[in-house]
């Protein structure tokens, strides 16, 4: 049961977390986040990282689509710009990660904003088309402008590097990663508490009313196409990073349609929802996986039965939650926290 | 001394003319009502001083300025018009506290790198906004129990109390109100009537309103301007304009003249 949360100051009040039970179990995530790469073997490791990258970009995404109301299927294209760009700067520079991830970020938004200009027209579907053009359309880039990208071959690049250090392996890139995913979940949270995120969200819950209100449609439109291509852009550049190479066939548009359903899955609207949408996306169908390798000693035919069935498995797992769960994996917890307000009294 | 004049204004959409050469002035701190049957062109003539509508002729007049078609919605917001809608134009996702917020966003300047760290001159500003959203006007509108509550979940006269906050929270020179207490019942519009002459008496803003409720007009308007076919019939004090015959005409044609003084003329019901 909460109890005592009183406030004094609107400080207070308007703090994330509002009790001394959330920063407890917020700590404790902290020090599992931590503890886990040591734990942890190379495969989990391996998701971790994973897991990690699709964060920040799913937070991006979720900023456009989930707050601002504007769909897109344009997120794997800026995630490529992202990464090209860090391909690029590590090749043709030797600046440090911290450096070329803040460019990839700010490559990708200056992308995100020229596509983002037919927004002030088109709405839903047809600015989903829009989007998806401009993904086609850097595809196409990334494949063709060999002198920059390599064309199909793509390029491989050299580990992040700071001050002399080398970031090899798994186990060091998941301290890029993790860290850059809290921090930039925490900046996404800050932006909504503030008159910023609030205008996304006027805009995407009745824009005429925003502009009554003195929100300039278009500079906020565009601000949210930006804000969400650096955060894609900035994933990008970490999914460079870690599998150090990068072709045009590391972006598909089925990427996309990933975090838009990583986005829908998790809660529109919600930041905790794009994180646990992110997770859920990237381990169930390896946990799909795990399960076919458990069920071989007993059936030797799993693995051919299984592997076809991952697709439609997994398919049917996110339309279950779209029809049992309509407001995404977020609600979940939200009611488990609703649940505990009161425990043990009523429930 | 007129705060708004509107001069000539005639819009019209193909062949339908919504505003007809319409002519008259609010004077500035004053609660001024356009009346007019329905489709009389009353709230095309809000969406031209607000600017969603472009009027083909005539001219605006604001605080002495001629706003032109080019001054869009965002623009005039900034310069002090603030509006509700007839039907409840809030963000119904949104808690009461954060509709209001949204209110004060044109006198807010913390841009995204700010918003971002949220520590300094974010946090600085929002909390400025928020104690002043909290003495001023959550505390004047008497809607400290939902301060929390998601818009979507409160009764209807709630709503409209909600969006009169929101309007507030500009901090405008002339507050346009459409329809503020249709849908309600005898006590919402008693309180929302109390609010909109404290709003005038105490905050020196100059109220302009769009009713139907006639009893509610007659009592807190100062200035009245009829509007029928989107042509202005007659403008004056509301003693003035209940007895034109052409505003009883206008509202039911021409027989049954008893009746129709008794709708303009609450006095006269049986209390």
């Amino acid at each position: 049961m909460r109890i005592g949360d009183a406030k004094q100051s609107y400080g207070a009040d308007e703090a994330i977390w509002t009790s001394q039970t959330q920063k407890l179990w917020f700590g404790l995530l902290l020090v599992i986040l931590l503890v886990f790469p040591f734990m942890a073997d190379s495969y989990l490791l391996y998701l971790g990282c994973l897991v990690g990258i699709a964060v920040i970009s799913t937070t991006g995404l979720n900023i456009l689509t989930g707050f601002t109301g504007l769909i897109s299927l344009g997120q794997a294209g800026f995630m490529g710009v992202g990464a090209y760009t860090v391909a690029w700067l590590s090749l043709n520079t030797g600046l440090p990660f911290p450096v070329t991830l803040m460019l990839a970020g700010l490559m990708a938004a200056a992308v995100g904003i020229l596509v983002g200009l037919p927004s002030l027209r088109v709405k839903g579907l047809y600015l989903a088309i829009a989007t998806l053009a401009a993904s086609v359309f850097l595809h196409f880039i990334f494949a063709e402008w060999e002198s920059v990208t390599g064309g199909m071959g793509g390029l491989s690049l050299e580990p992040a590097h700071l001050f002399g250090w080398a970031f090899q392996s798994d186990f060091m890139m998941y301290f890029i990663i993790v860290p850059l995913s809290v921090l930039m979940v925490f900046a996404a949270r800050n932006v909504f508490r503030t008159r910023i995120g609030r205008a996304f969200i006027a805009i995407r819950d009745r824009d005429i009313s925003a502009e009554i209100l003195g929100i300039d449609l278009l500079r906020y439109k565009l601000m949210s196409f930006a804000l969400s291509s650096f955060y894609a852009g900035v994933a990008g550049g970490l999914f460079a990073y870690f599998f150090r190479v990068v072709t045009p066939e590391s972006f598909p548009l089925s990427m996309s349609i990933f975090y838009l359903a990583a986005v829908i899955v998790g809660g529109m609207g919600n930041l905790l929802g794009g994180i646990l949408g992110a997770a859920f996306m990237t381990l169930v169908p390896e946990a799909l996986k795990l399960l076919t390798a458990a069920l071989t000693p007993f059936y030797p035919n799993a693995p051919v039965f299984m592997s076809p069935m991952l697709e439609i498995i997994f398919g049917a797992l996110i339309v279950g939650f779209l029809i049992f769960e309509p407001h995404g994996l977020a609600e979940i917890w939200h009611r488990i926290r609703r649940f505990f307000r009161l425990w043990p009294f009523r429930n | 001394m007129s705060i708004l004049e509107i001069n000539n204004l005639s819009l019209s959409f193909g062949g339908v003319k919504a505003l007809q050469d319409v002519s008259f002035r609010v004077p500035e701190n004053t609660i001024t009502t356009i009346i007019g049957p329905n489709g009389a062109g009353k709230t095309s003539l809000f969406n031209c001083i607000s600017g969603f509508y472009k009027p083909q002729q005539g001219t605006i007049r604001y605080q002495g300025q001629v706003l032109s078609n080019g001054i869009k919605p965002p623009k005039r917001a900034a310069l002090g018009l603030s509006r509700t809608f007839q039907n409840i134009a809030l963000f119904r996702g949104m808690t009461v506290l954060d509709n209001i917020k949204l209110g004060a966003h044109v006198h807010m300047k913390s841009g995204l790198l700010s918003a971002l760290a949220y520590f300094g001159p974010a946090r600085r500003e929002e909390m400025t906004v928020r104690k002043n959203v909290e003495q001023r006007i959550i505390d004047f509108l008497e809607i400290d129990h939902i301060r929390r509550q998601p818009v979507a979940s409160l009764s209807y006269g709630l709503q409209k109390r909600v969006e009169l906050a929101r309007a507030l929270a500009m901090q405008p020179k002339v507050l346009m109100l459409d329809e503020p207490v249709a849908g309600m019942n005898r006590e919402e519009k008693e309180d929302m009537a109390r609010f909109i002459l404290d709003i005038r008496e105490e905050w020196g803003i100059t109220v302009l309103m769009v009713e139907h409720d006639m009893g509610m007009v007659m009592d807190i308007s100062d200035h009245i301007a009829v509007l029928n076919f989107g042509q202005v019939i007659t403008e004056g004090l509301p003693a003035e304009v209940q007895k034109n015959p052409e505003v009883i005409r206008a509202y039911l044609g021409n027989s049954d003249i008893d009746s129709l003084r008794k709708k303009l003329n609450p006095e006269g019901e049986a209390a």
